[in-house]
Protein backbone atom coordinates (compact mmCIF):
# COMPACT_ATOMS: atom_id res chain seq x y z
CA UNK A 1 0.00 0.00 0.00
CA UNK A 2 1.35 3.43 -0.90
CA UNK A 3 2.04 6.34 1.43
CA UNK A 4 -0.20 9.39 1.11
CA UNK A 5 0.83 12.46 -0.90
CA UNK A 6 2.35 13.81 2.33
CA UNK A 7 5.06 11.14 2.63
CA UNK A 8 6.23 9.17 5.67
CA UNK A 9 5.47 10.46 9.19
CA UNK A 10 8.48 11.93 11.01
CA UNK A 11 6.91 12.46 14.43
CA UNK A 12 3.47 11.26 15.62
CA UNK A 13 2.95 14.18 18.04
CA UNK A 14 3.55 16.97 15.50
CA UNK A 15 3.30 15.34 12.06
CA UNK A 16 0.82 12.44 12.32
CA UNK A 17 -1.05 11.08 9.30
CA UNK A 18 -4.21 9.17 10.17
CA UNK A 19 -4.58 8.24 6.47
CA UNK A 20 -1.25 6.41 6.35
CA UNK A 21 -0.79 2.63 6.38
CA UNK A 22 1.52 3.03 9.40
CA UNK A 23 -1.32 4.56 11.45
CA UNK A 24 -3.74 1.81 10.39
CA UNK A 25 -1.24 -0.86 11.40
CA UNK A 26 -0.01 0.61 14.71
CA UNK A 27 -2.70 2.94 16.03
CA UNK A 28 -3.04 1.40 19.49
CA UNK A 29 0.68 1.76 20.13
CA UNK A 30 0.76 5.25 18.61
CA UNK A 31 -2.01 6.45 20.98
CA UNK A 32 -0.35 4.86 24.02
CA UNK A 33 3.07 6.30 23.18
CA UNK A 34 1.58 9.77 22.67
CA UNK A 35 -0.37 9.70 25.92
CA UNK A 36 2.58 8.26 27.87
CA UNK A 37 4.83 10.99 26.56
CA UNK A 38 2.41 13.63 27.87
CA UNK A 39 0.75 14.44 24.55
CA UNK A 40 -3.00 13.80 24.87
CA UNK A 41 -3.69 15.81 21.70
CA UNK A 42 -1.48 15.47 18.62
CA UNK A 43 -1.24 17.89 15.70
CA UNK A 44 -0.22 17.73 12.06
CA UNK A 45 0.09 20.31 9.30
CA UNK A 46 -1.17 17.65 6.90
CA UNK A 47 -4.61 18.09 5.33
CA UNK A 48 -4.25 21.81 6.02
CA UNK A 49 -3.95 21.40 9.80
CA UNK A 50 -5.50 18.57 11.85
CA UNK A 51 -5.82 17.72 15.57
CA UNK A 52 -6.03 14.26 17.16
CA UNK A 53 -7.36 14.29 20.76
CA UNK A 54 -6.90 10.95 22.49
CA UNK A 55 -8.75 10.92 25.82
CA UNK A 56 -12.38 9.95 26.31
CA UNK A 57 -12.94 13.27 28.09
CA UNK A 58 -11.68 15.36 25.15
CA UNK A 59 -13.51 13.32 22.52
CA UNK A 60 -16.69 13.53 24.59
CA UNK A 61 -16.46 17.30 25.08
CA UNK A 62 -15.78 18.03 21.37
CA UNK A 63 -18.63 15.76 20.28
CA UNK A 64 -20.98 17.72 22.59
CA UNK A 65 -19.67 21.19 21.70
CA UNK A 66 -21.55 22.01 18.51
CA UNK A 67 -21.07 25.75 19.21
CA UNK A 68 -17.34 25.59 18.49
CA UNK A 69 -17.01 22.49 16.29
CA UNK A 70 -18.96 22.09 13.04
CA UNK A 71 -19.86 18.78 11.39
CA UNK A 72 -19.73 20.21 7.87
CA UNK A 73 -16.64 18.09 7.15
CA UNK A 74 -17.15 14.67 8.75
CA UNK A 75 -14.32 13.12 6.69
CA UNK A 76 -10.93 14.86 6.60
CA UNK A 77 -9.77 15.63 3.07
CA UNK A 78 -7.02 17.56 1.34
CA UNK A 79 -9.45 20.44 0.71
CA UNK A 80 -11.14 22.28 3.57
CA UNK A 81 -14.96 22.36 3.25
CA UNK A 82 -14.80 26.03 2.15
CA UNK A 83 -12.32 25.10 -0.63
CA UNK A 84 -14.55 22.46 -2.23
CA UNK A 85 -16.28 23.87 -5.35
CA UNK A 86 -20.11 24.04 -5.41
CA UNK A 87 -20.33 22.73 -1.89
CA UNK A 88 -23.35 23.05 0.38
CA UNK A 89 -21.99 24.64 3.55
CA UNK A 90 -23.03 24.64 7.23
CA UNK A 91 -25.52 24.18 8.75
CA UNK A 92 -26.75 21.70 6.09
CA UNK A 93 -23.55 20.30 4.57
CA UNK A 94 -23.33 17.96 1.58
CA UNK A 95 -24.66 14.78 3.24
CA UNK A 96 -27.31 15.68 5.86
CA UNK A 97 -27.73 15.01 8.72
CA UNK A 98 -24.16 13.74 9.41
CA UNK A 99 -22.75 16.94 7.87
CA UNK A 100 -25.33 19.23 9.52
CA UNK A 101 -25.23 21.47 12.58
CA UNK A 102 -28.07 22.58 14.87
CA UNK A 103 -30.78 23.67 14.46
CA UNK A 104 -31.07 22.24 10.91
CA UNK A 105 -29.52 18.96 12.08
CA UNK A 106 -32.35 18.14 14.45
CA UNK A 107 -35.00 18.34 11.73
CA UNK A 108 -32.98 16.41 9.14
CA UNK A 109 -32.27 13.69 11.68
CA UNK A 110 -35.81 13.42 13.07
CA UNK A 111 -36.94 12.69 9.56
CA UNK A 112 -34.80 9.53 9.42
CA UNK A 113 -34.90 8.32 13.02
CA UNK A 114 -38.19 6.37 12.80
CA UNK A 115 -36.92 4.30 9.84
CA UNK A 116 -33.92 3.17 11.94
CA UNK A 117 -35.59 2.73 15.34
CA UNK A 118 -35.29 -0.70 17.00
CA UNK A 119 -38.90 -1.56 16.30
CA UNK A 120 -38.43 -0.94 12.56
CA UNK A 121 -35.04 -2.67 12.38
CA UNK A 122 -35.78 -5.85 14.42
CA UNK A 123 -38.10 -7.29 11.73
CA UNK A 124 -35.10 -7.43 9.33
CA UNK A 125 -33.53 -10.16 11.47
CA UNK A 126 -34.77 -13.16 9.46
CA UNK A 127 -33.62 -11.59 6.22
CA UNK A 128 -30.13 -10.96 7.63
CA UNK A 129 -29.97 -14.59 8.86
CA UNK A 130 -30.90 -15.76 5.36
CA UNK A 131 -28.27 -13.51 3.72
CA UNK A 132 -25.53 -14.78 6.06
CA UNK A 133 -26.43 -18.45 5.53
CA UNK A 134 -26.58 -18.00 1.77
CA UNK A 135 -23.09 -16.44 1.75
CA UNK A 136 -21.75 -19.45 3.65
CA UNK A 137 -23.61 -21.89 1.36
CA UNK A 138 -21.89 -20.19 -1.59
CA UNK A 139 -18.46 -21.07 -0.14
CA UNK A 140 -19.20 -24.77 -0.81
CA UNK A 141 -16.83 -27.23 0.85
CA UNK A 142 -13.75 -25.01 0.68
CA UNK A 143 -11.38 -25.28 3.65
CA UNK A 144 -9.72 -21.96 2.79
CA UNK A 145 -12.06 -18.99 2.77
CA UNK A 146 -11.81 -15.21 3.00
CA UNK A 147 -14.24 -14.07 5.67
CA UNK A 148 -13.92 -10.42 4.59
CA UNK A 149 -14.25 -10.84 0.82
CA UNK A 150 -16.73 -13.73 0.84
CA UNK A 151 -18.76 -12.85 3.93
CA UNK A 152 -18.55 -9.66 5.98
CA UNK A 153 -18.29 -7.18 3.09
CA UNK A 154 -21.50 -8.44 1.46
CA UNK A 155 -23.86 -8.36 4.44
CA UNK A 156 -24.33 -4.59 4.95
CA UNK A 157 -24.38 -3.91 1.20
CA UNK A 158 -27.18 -6.40 0.59
CA UNK A 159 -29.24 -5.08 3.49
CA UNK A 160 -28.90 -1.34 2.75
CA UNK A 161 -29.49 -1.86 -0.99
CA UNK A 162 -32.78 -3.58 -0.15
CA UNK A 163 -33.76 -0.85 2.31
CA UNK A 164 -32.97 1.96 -0.14
CA UNK A 165 -34.45 0.21 -3.15
CA UNK A 166 -31.28 -0.14 -5.23
CA UNK A 167 -30.33 -3.29 -7.20
CA UNK A 168 -28.70 -5.76 -4.79
CA UNK A 169 -26.42 -7.04 -7.58
CA UNK A 170 -24.73 -3.59 -7.75
CA UNK A 171 -22.86 -4.35 -4.51
CA UNK A 172 -19.43 -4.26 -6.16
CA UNK A 173 -20.14 -0.79 -7.56
CA UNK A 174 -21.22 0.56 -4.14
CA UNK A 175 -18.11 -0.79 -2.49
CA UNK A 176 -15.92 0.83 -5.16
CA UNK A 177 -17.51 4.21 -4.49
CA UNK A 178 -17.32 3.84 -0.72
CA UNK A 179 -13.64 3.07 -1.05
CA UNK A 180 -13.20 6.15 -3.21
CA UNK A 181 -14.74 8.42 -0.59
CA UNK A 182 -13.28 6.91 2.58
CA UNK A 183 -9.95 5.25 1.85
CA UNK A 184 -8.38 7.51 -0.75
CA UNK A 185 -8.19 10.65 1.41
CA UNK A 186 -4.44 11.13 1.03
CA UNK A 187 -4.23 10.09 -2.62
CA UNK A 188 -3.74 12.47 -5.50
CA UNK A 189 -6.85 13.94 -7.08
CA UNK A 190 -6.40 12.19 -10.40
CA UNK A 191 -8.58 12.33 -13.48
CA UNK A 192 -9.54 8.71 -12.82
CA UNK A 193 -10.81 9.49 -9.29
CA UNK A 194 -12.85 12.44 -10.58
CA UNK A 195 -14.31 10.19 -13.28
CA UNK A 196 -15.43 7.68 -10.65
CA UNK A 197 -17.12 10.41 -8.59
CA UNK A 198 -19.01 11.45 -11.74
CA UNK A 199 -20.16 7.87 -12.32
CA UNK A 200 -21.40 7.65 -8.74
CA UNK A 201 -23.45 10.83 -9.16
CA UNK A 202 -24.87 9.69 -12.48
CA UNK A 203 -25.82 6.31 -11.03
CA UNK A 204 -27.70 7.95 -8.15
CA UNK A 205 -29.37 10.52 -10.40
CA UNK A 206 -30.66 7.67 -12.58
CA UNK A 207 -32.14 5.70 -9.67
CA UNK A 208 -33.60 8.76 -7.94
CA UNK A 209 -35.36 9.80 -11.17
CA UNK A 210 -36.62 6.24 -11.59
CA UNK A 211 -38.05 6.34 -8.04
CA UNK A 212 -39.71 9.67 -8.79
CA UNK A 213 -41.44 8.20 -11.82
CA UNK A 214 -42.19 4.84 -10.17
CA UNK A 215 -42.60 5.34 -6.41
CA UNK A 216 -42.37 2.25 -4.22
CA UNK A 217 -42.09 1.20 -0.58
CA UNK A 218 -38.45 1.95 0.12
CA UNK A 219 -36.22 4.59 1.67
CA UNK A 220 -35.49 6.48 -1.57
CA UNK A 221 -39.21 6.93 -2.23
CA UNK A 222 -39.68 7.91 1.42
CA UNK A 223 -36.98 10.60 1.11
CA UNK A 224 -38.46 11.97 -2.11
CA UNK A 225 -41.79 12.47 -0.32
CA UNK A 226 -40.38 13.65 3.00
CA UNK A 227 -40.82 17.24 4.13
CA UNK A 228 -38.61 19.53 6.17
CA UNK A 229 -39.88 22.86 7.53
CA UNK A 230 -43.13 22.26 5.61
CA UNK A 231 -41.46 21.75 2.22
CA UNK A 232 -40.31 18.73 0.23
CA UNK A 233 -36.60 17.99 0.60
CA UNK A 234 -34.45 19.59 -2.06
CA UNK A 235 -33.08 17.09 -4.58
CA UNK A 236 -29.54 17.79 -3.28
CA UNK A 237 -30.67 16.98 0.25
CA UNK A 238 -32.40 13.74 -0.79
CA UNK A 239 -29.48 12.56 -2.95
CA UNK A 240 -26.98 13.61 -0.25
CA UNK A 241 -28.84 11.52 2.30
CA UNK A 242 -28.89 8.51 -0.04
CA UNK A 243 -25.11 8.88 -0.45
CA UNK A 244 -24.77 9.08 3.32
CA UNK A 245 -26.87 5.97 3.98
CA UNK A 246 -24.97 4.02 1.35
CA UNK A 247 -21.52 5.10 2.50
CA UNK A 248 -22.06 5.19 6.25
CA UNK A 249 -23.68 1.76 6.39
CA UNK A 250 -21.30 -0.29 4.30
CA UNK A 251 -17.64 0.12 5.23
CA UNK A 252 -18.36 0.58 8.91
CA UNK A 253 -20.44 -2.57 9.47
CA UNK A 254 -18.18 -4.60 7.19
CA UNK A 255 -15.33 -3.50 9.47
CA UNK A 256 -17.22 -4.31 12.65
CA UNK A 257 -18.13 -7.81 11.49
CA UNK A 258 -14.62 -8.42 10.13
CA UNK A 259 -12.86 -7.31 13.33
CA UNK A 260 -15.16 -9.52 15.43
CA UNK A 261 -14.40 -12.58 13.27
CA UNK A 262 -10.68 -11.75 13.28
CA UNK A 263 -10.74 -11.66 17.09
CA UNK A 264 -12.49 -15.04 17.22
CA UNK A 265 -10.05 -16.54 14.70
CA UNK A 266 -7.10 -15.45 16.84
CA UNK A 267 -8.60 -16.15 20.32
CA UNK A 268 -9.73 -19.77 20.50
CA UNK A 269 -10.85 -19.54 24.14
CA UNK A 270 -13.28 -16.73 23.34
CA UNK A 271 -14.44 -18.54 20.21
CA UNK A 272 -15.21 -21.74 22.13
CA UNK A 273 -17.07 -19.81 24.84
CA UNK A 274 -19.35 -18.23 22.25
CA UNK A 275 -19.89 -21.50 20.36
CA UNK A 276 -20.95 -23.14 23.64
CA UNK A 277 -22.91 -20.11 24.91
CA UNK A 278 -24.46 -18.26 21.97
CA UNK A 279 -26.49 -16.21 24.51
CA UNK A 280 -23.25 -14.38 25.28
CA UNK A 281 -22.89 -13.09 21.71
CA UNK A 282 -24.70 -9.73 22.23
CA UNK A 283 -22.44 -8.86 25.18
CA UNK A 284 -19.35 -9.99 23.26
CA UNK A 285 -20.36 -7.89 20.24
CA UNK A 286 -20.49 -4.79 22.49
CA UNK A 287 -16.95 -5.56 23.60
CA UNK A 288 -15.80 -6.01 19.99
CA UNK A 289 -17.40 -2.64 19.26
CA UNK A 290 -15.47 -1.09 22.14
CA UNK A 291 -12.11 -2.70 21.43
CA UNK A 292 -12.21 -2.53 17.62
CA UNK A 293 -14.49 0.48 17.07
CA UNK A 294 -14.27 1.07 13.33
CA UNK A 295 -15.18 4.74 13.07
CA UNK A 296 -13.31 8.00 13.65
CA UNK A 297 -15.34 11.11 12.80
CA UNK A 298 -14.13 14.66 12.17
CA UNK A 299 -15.20 18.19 13.01
CA UNK A 300 -14.15 21.62 11.70
CA UNK A 301 -13.13 24.41 14.11
CA UNK A 302 -15.57 27.32 13.68
CA UNK A 303 -13.40 30.17 15.02
CA UNK A 304 -9.87 30.48 16.47
CA UNK A 305 -9.99 29.07 20.01
CA UNK A 306 -8.03 27.51 22.84
CA UNK A 307 -8.71 23.88 23.73
CA UNK A 308 -6.91 22.10 26.61
CA UNK A 309 -3.92 24.42 26.22
CA UNK A 310 -3.56 24.24 22.42
CA UNK A 311 -4.45 27.01 19.94
CA UNK A 312 -6.88 25.77 17.31
CA UNK A 313 -7.38 27.86 14.19
CA UNK A 314 -10.57 28.49 12.29
CA UNK A 315 -11.12 25.67 9.77
CA UNK A 316 -8.63 23.28 11.39
CA UNK A 317 -9.82 19.68 11.26
CA UNK A 318 -10.38 17.88 14.57
CA UNK A 319 -10.57 14.10 14.53
CA UNK A 320 -12.88 12.31 16.96
CA UNK A 321 -11.14 8.96 17.41
CA UNK A 322 -13.90 7.03 19.18
CA UNK A 323 -11.64 3.93 19.05
CA UNK A 324 -9.03 5.78 21.17
CA UNK A 325 -11.70 7.02 23.62
CA UNK A 326 -12.80 3.39 23.97
CA UNK A 327 -9.32 2.38 25.11
CA UNK A 328 -8.94 5.15 27.71
CA UNK A 329 -8.15 3.49 31.04
CA UNK A 330 -9.70 6.39 32.95
CA UNK A 331 -13.06 5.34 31.50
CA UNK A 332 -12.70 1.54 31.20
CA UNK A 333 -11.21 -1.04 33.56
CA UNK A 334 -8.56 -3.15 31.77
CA UNK A 335 -9.11 -0.95 28.73
CA UNK A 336 -6.48 -2.77 26.68
CA UNK A 337 -7.91 -6.24 27.25
CA UNK A 338 -10.77 -7.70 25.25
CA UNK A 339 -13.17 -9.04 27.91
CA UNK A 340 -16.08 -10.63 26.07
CA UNK A 341 -18.34 -10.68 29.13
CA UNK A 342 -17.56 -7.09 30.20
CA UNK A 343 -20.55 -5.94 32.25
CA UNK A 344 -19.92 -2.20 32.39
CA UNK A 345 -19.41 -0.95 28.86
CA UNK A 346 -20.23 2.66 28.01
CA UNK A 347 -18.29 2.50 24.75
CA UNK A 348 -18.52 5.27 22.18
CA UNK A 349 -18.26 3.16 19.00
CA UNK A 350 -21.41 4.80 17.62
CA UNK A 351 -20.36 8.27 18.67
CA UNK A 352 -21.57 10.54 21.46
CA UNK A 353 -24.05 13.39 21.49
CA UNK A 354 -26.43 14.53 18.77
CA UNK A 355 -24.67 12.68 15.92
CA UNK A 356 -25.02 9.20 17.48
CA UNK A 357 -24.87 6.79 14.52
CA UNK A 358 -28.33 6.75 12.98
CA UNK A 359 -27.87 3.15 11.84
CA UNK A 360 -26.59 1.77 15.14
CA UNK A 361 -29.59 -0.56 15.61
CA UNK A 362 -29.11 -1.97 12.12
CA UNK A 363 -25.33 -2.30 12.57
CA UNK A 364 -25.83 -4.16 15.86
CA UNK A 365 -28.36 -6.50 14.29
CA UNK A 366 -26.03 -7.28 11.37
CA UNK A 367 -23.01 -7.81 13.63
CA UNK A 368 -24.89 -10.08 16.02
CA UNK A 369 -26.45 -12.20 13.28
CA UNK A 370 -23.19 -12.36 11.28
CA UNK A 371 -21.23 -13.65 14.29
CA UNK A 372 -24.00 -16.02 15.36
CA UNK A 373 -24.42 -17.64 11.92
CA UNK A 374 -20.66 -17.83 11.28
CA UNK A 375 -20.08 -19.65 14.59
CA UNK A 376 -23.03 -21.98 13.98
CA UNK A 377 -21.70 -23.00 10.60
CA UNK A 378 -17.94 -22.83 11.39
CA UNK A 379 -17.46 -23.71 15.07
CA UNK A 380 -13.67 -23.88 14.57
CA UNK A 381 -11.61 -21.62 12.31
CA UNK A 382 -8.23 -19.87 12.39
CA UNK A 383 -6.18 -17.39 10.37
CA UNK A 384 -4.37 -19.02 7.43
CA UNK A 385 -0.70 -18.66 8.42
CA UNK A 386 0.38 -18.57 4.77
CA UNK A 387 -1.72 -15.54 3.88
CA UNK A 388 -1.88 -11.90 5.04
CA UNK A 389 -4.70 -10.19 6.91
CA UNK A 390 -4.87 -6.61 5.54
CA UNK A 391 -6.48 -3.58 7.19
CA UNK A 392 -8.11 -0.49 5.70
CA UNK A 393 -6.63 3.00 6.02
CA UNK A 394 -8.44 6.23 6.84
CA UNK A 395 -11.29 7.04 9.23
CA UNK A 396 -12.93 3.60 9.02
CA UNK A 397 -10.76 0.75 10.22
CA UNK A 398 -11.32 -2.94 9.69
CA UNK A 399 -9.87 -6.02 7.99
CA UNK A 400 -10.16 -5.98 4.20
CA UNK A 401 -8.91 -9.54 3.74
CA UNK A 402 -9.44 -12.32 6.28
CA UNK A 403 -7.90 -15.55 4.98
CA UNK A 404 -9.22 -18.28 7.28
CA UNK A 405 -8.82 -22.04 7.48
CA UNK A 406 -12.06 -23.80 8.36
CA UNK A 407 -11.18 -26.52 10.88
CA UNK A 408 -14.72 -27.72 11.54
CA UNK A 409 -18.12 -27.11 10.02
CA UNK A 410 -21.60 -27.90 11.24
CA UNK B 1 -35.57 1.26 43.53
CA UNK B 2 -36.50 3.70 40.75
CA UNK B 3 -34.82 4.35 37.37
CA UNK B 4 -35.01 7.50 35.29
CA UNK B 5 -33.86 8.36 31.74
CA UNK B 6 -32.92 12.02 31.30
CA UNK B 7 -34.56 12.83 27.93
CA UNK B 8 -32.14 15.73 27.41
CA UNK B 9 -29.18 13.35 27.56
CA UNK B 10 -30.61 10.27 25.81
CA UNK B 11 -29.43 10.03 22.20
CA UNK B 12 -31.16 6.76 21.35
CA UNK B 13 -28.30 4.28 21.70
CA UNK B 14 -30.96 1.81 22.92
CA UNK B 15 -28.68 -0.04 25.30
CA UNK B 16 -31.18 0.14 28.19
CA UNK B 17 -34.06 -1.14 26.06
CA UNK B 18 -31.91 -4.02 24.77
CA UNK B 19 -30.64 -5.00 28.22
CA UNK B 20 -33.75 -4.39 30.35
CA UNK B 21 -36.93 -4.26 28.24
CA UNK B 22 -38.91 -4.87 31.46
CA UNK B 23 -37.81 -1.44 32.71
CA UNK B 24 -37.38 0.69 29.57
CA UNK B 25 -39.12 1.27 26.27
CA UNK B 26 -38.35 3.46 23.24
CA UNK B 27 -40.54 5.85 21.27
CA UNK B 28 -40.88 6.05 17.47
CA UNK B 29 -37.64 8.02 17.29
CA UNK B 30 -35.72 5.42 19.28
CA UNK B 31 -35.45 7.60 22.41
CA UNK B 32 -35.75 5.75 25.71
CA UNK B 33 -38.08 6.26 28.65
CA UNK B 34 -38.69 4.33 31.87
CA UNK B 35 -41.75 2.11 32.28
CA UNK B 36 -44.07 2.01 35.29
CA UNK B 37 -42.98 5.47 36.51
CA UNK B 38 -39.50 4.07 36.90
CA UNK B 39 -40.43 1.69 39.72
CA UNK B 40 -38.14 -1.36 39.51
CA UNK B 41 -40.00 -4.59 40.41
CA UNK B 42 -38.30 -6.76 43.02
CA UNK B 43 -35.68 -9.02 41.45
CA UNK B 44 -34.87 -6.68 38.57
CA UNK B 45 -32.43 -4.43 40.47
CA UNK B 46 -29.39 -5.95 38.76
CA UNK B 47 -30.92 -5.30 35.35
CA UNK B 48 -31.45 -1.66 36.29
CA UNK B 49 -27.80 -1.35 37.33
CA UNK B 50 -26.69 -3.09 34.13
CA UNK B 51 -28.64 -0.58 32.02
CA UNK B 52 -27.07 2.32 33.92
CA UNK B 53 -23.57 0.87 33.45
CA UNK B 54 -24.02 0.61 29.69
CA UNK B 55 -25.47 4.00 28.80
CA UNK B 56 -22.80 5.85 26.75
CA UNK B 57 -24.46 9.22 27.43
CA UNK B 58 -24.78 8.77 31.22
CA UNK B 59 -28.50 9.47 30.79
CA UNK B 60 -29.78 6.92 33.34
CA UNK B 61 -30.01 7.50 37.09
CA UNK B 62 -31.09 5.19 39.92
CA UNK B 63 -32.70 6.11 43.20
CA UNK B 64 -32.37 3.40 45.87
Amino acid sequence: MSETVYGPVTDWATDFDHGSPAYAANQHKIWDDLKNSGCPIAHTERYGGTWLPLTHEMVHSIAYDTDHFSSEGPVVGQLKPSEVPDRIGAPIGPVPPISSDPPFHNEARRLLLPAFSPKMIDPWRDEVIEICNKLIDDMGDADHIDAALQYSQHIPVMVIARMLGLPVEDGDKFRGWVNLVLSGIGEERTEERMQKFMEFNEYLAYHVTDHKENPREDLISFLLNAEIFGEKLSLEHAVGTVILLLIAGIDTTWSGIGSSLWHLATNSVDRRRLVENPDMIPTAVEEFLRAYAPVTMARVVKEDMEFHGVQMKKEDWVLLPFPAANRDDKQFANAHEVVIDREENRHAAFGLGIHRCLGSNLARLEMNVAVEVFLQRFPDFSVDANEMVTWSTGQVRGPRTLPFVVNARA
Amino acid sequence: MRVHVDPAKCQGHNRCYALAPELFDVDDYGNAFELNDGVVPAGLEDKARLALANCPEFAISIEE
